[in-house]
């Protein structure tokens, strides 16, 4: 484990709520200045794992550094090496935007005019400078997000700790989140994040592990993952079985299905592949009623992986 | 694996700053408290509808059985000012127990548990600005006292004891109302965990003399701490004899402060469960 370079390791963290396993035996390396990517479903343990290497709760076993510090001996010292933005806003609702920064700056003993200065910037970055004056309680969702974010970059954390930031937020604020989570990346900042998006953990992370029911079933780039399953194919339907058995005769090495009339022929889904089937369709005048181009996508990686497609599915925007 | 040796840059300056902290809390509830005052204006409101409704209600016939030479409702009036008083302590300290309630249910306090700051300051936040709320509607209440009728004989030494004794008082009760506001599972829950310390008053020497209970309840009534409590504020206000009142006083305040206190603490720092 290359805890020298690492923002974040874990090794065989374990957390049970009485007898409900949370997290079983979760081994992590993050190295600093990369976003990492948790993925996983509702209740796989996203948020757990962010509330233990958070100092919120204490794992029942295994060990972790967070910035370089022991998670058990030294908590103080990794509260003052991160941030983190939960899931659930962590915004003081009564205060105004502007009165939320300054009471974070004030918490990290930042001296008044330096704080403001902070403040005013944060608000600039984040859009939030018309309703800075107003109390948070009137915000939208995708303002209080982009709020708990400013409030905790007053502190310049080394690591940040993103439980879902984009749950519940729409297309537009989604992706302005991503691009300040960008700006932060090219800062040198570390970032462990949460989603159920694959789309999200496919934009950001330079890794992505999948957490499912406590354990992580893989870990890698997005692309090492996509390898790791059966490759793209191209689905053609059919108007009648005669075609489909017509198609199969021709095509040999398919995957067939006489119910849907469909048949799976693997492809990479270029256009040249793509024109040597249609052609060799056309030859043989077989009528194709339906053609669509399947790639794999962290969808198919992740059902691959976890193989429980109904429980609780991932979804994917 | 081996232990890692330690890694990043040097650590931060990691000493606490409690004090700063407790102000910088302080601040965020007295926003919390100017911004929304209705909470306020409830606790404020309440010991004055009583004080009006025992003097004006009860107070004709409660004042003849004092036994007083004057009697009748003047003399009630001094006699009841010093149970309004605390109950007053005591309103504030119940809305102590609501706002903390309410505060544990905001996100923010998951993200100061995150933060490298002095943990106790969530809670001396509260407790400072509580005390100042009180200071406010003592005023208050005082102020109505005077204009139905109360007399106090106290002059300026009597009157800083008072303040005095009324600031240790409900730094005591306020301690154990954060406490309370912390056990509490939900903000209603919190708004019932008072009602006991409203009812004291009445369970001791504050409304009638003790004498004219029956003997179960004033064995109760001349044991439990508020007794002592309103008749050392009797004392320094209307000149009637403290004797040892004034030291059982500042002991149970003493008790109830640190009892809350730790308690309190051991709250706040148990295992984050929400």
């Amino acid at each position: 484990m290359h805890t020298q370079h690492s923002a974040i390791a874990a090794t065989g963290l374990r957390k049970s709520f009485g007898d409900h396993v949370v997290l079983d035996g979760i081994d992590l390396d993050v190295p600093r200045g990369s976003v990492f990517s948790l993925l996983g479903a509702n209740g796989a343990g996203k948020t757990t794992t962010v509330k233990v290497l958070s100092t919120l709760i204490r794992a029942d076993a295994g060990s972790a550094w967070v910035a370089g510090h022991d998670l058990t001996t030294e908590p103080d010292a990794v509260r003052a090496a991160i941030g983190v933005t939960g899931q659930f806003s962590a915004v003081d609702n009564l205060l105004t935007g502007r009165e939320n920064l300054h009471l974070m700056a004030d918490l990290h003993h930042l001296p008044r005019g330096d704080g403001k200065r902070r403040a005013g910037r944060l608000l600039e970055q984040f859009d939030l400078v018309e309703a800075a004056g107003k109390p948070v309680s009137t915000y939208s969702g995708g303002m209080r997000r982009r709020l708990d974010l400013a409030m905790t970059l007053v502190g310049s954390p080394r690591v940040i700790f993103l439980d879902e930031p984009t749950t519940g937020l729409d297309p537009r604020s989604r992706r302005g989140m991503w691009q300040i989570v960008r700006e932060l990346v090219a800062g040198g900042v570390t970032i462990f994040l949460t989603t159920q998006y694959l789309e999200e953990a496919d934009e950001l992370a330079d890794r992505i592990a999948v957490l499912d029911r406590g354990r992580l079933v893989a870990e890698g780039t997005a692309d090492q993952l996509k390898r790791r399953i059966p490759g793209g194919h191209v689905r053609l339907r059919f108007a009648d079985p005669l075609g489909l058995d017509a198609a199969a005769r021709l095509l040999g090495e398919v995957s067939r299905d006489d119910d849907a009339l469909t048949l799976r022929v693997p492809s990479d889904g270029s256009l040249r592949s793509l024109k040597t089937l249609i052609d060799r369709l056309d030859d043989r005048a077989i009528e194709v009623d339906e053609l669509s181009v399947h790639t794999p996508d962290l969808d198919d990686v992740f059902l691959a992986l976890t193989g429980n497609p109904h429980d609780e599915k991932v979804t994917s925007r | 694996m081996s232990t890692p040796a330690p890694a990043g840059p040097a650590p931060a300056d990691l000493r606490f700053h409690p004090l700063r902290d407790s102000a910088t809390m302080l601040r965020r509830n007295l926003k919390h408290m100017l911004r929304y005052p209705s909470l306020t204006v409830m606790l404020v409101g309440m010991p004055i509808v009583f004080l009006l409704l025992f003097v004006y209600v009860f107070g004709g016939t409660l004042g003849a059985g004092l036994g007083g030479a004057s009697g009748g409702r003047d003399a009630y009036v001094d006699y009841v000012t010093p149970a309004i008083i605390l109950m007053t302590v005591t309103a504030v300290v119940q809305g102590t127990a609501i706002s903390v309630a309410m505060d544990l249910t905001e996100g923010i306090i998951a993200r100061f548990r995150t933060m490298h700051i002095a943990r106790v300051s969530v809670l001396t936040g509260h407790v400072l600005g509580s005390v100042i709320q009180a200071a406010f509607a003592l005023a208050v209440v005082i102020g109505v006292a005077l204009l139905v009728g109360f007399r106090p004989a106290a002059g300026v030494g009597g009157w800083l004891a008072t303040a005095g004794f009324l600031v240790a008082l409900t730094f005591a009760l306020v301690w154990l109302s954060v406490a309370l506001g912390q056990v509490s599972k939900s903000v209603e829950a919190a708004s019932n965990v008072g009602m006991p310390l409203l009812l004291l008053p009445f369970l001791g020497s504050g409304f009638v003399p003790t004498d004219s209970m029956p003997a179960g309840l004033r064995w109760f009534a001349e044991y439990q701490p508020f007794t002592p409590i309103i008749e050392t504020l009797r004392g320094l206000l209307m000149g009637t004899p403290v004797g040892h009142n004034a030291a059982v006083a500042l002991g149970w305040c003493a008790l109830i402060a640190l009892g809350g206190h730790l308690w309190s603490k051991r709250l706040f720092n148990r295992e984050y469960a929400r």
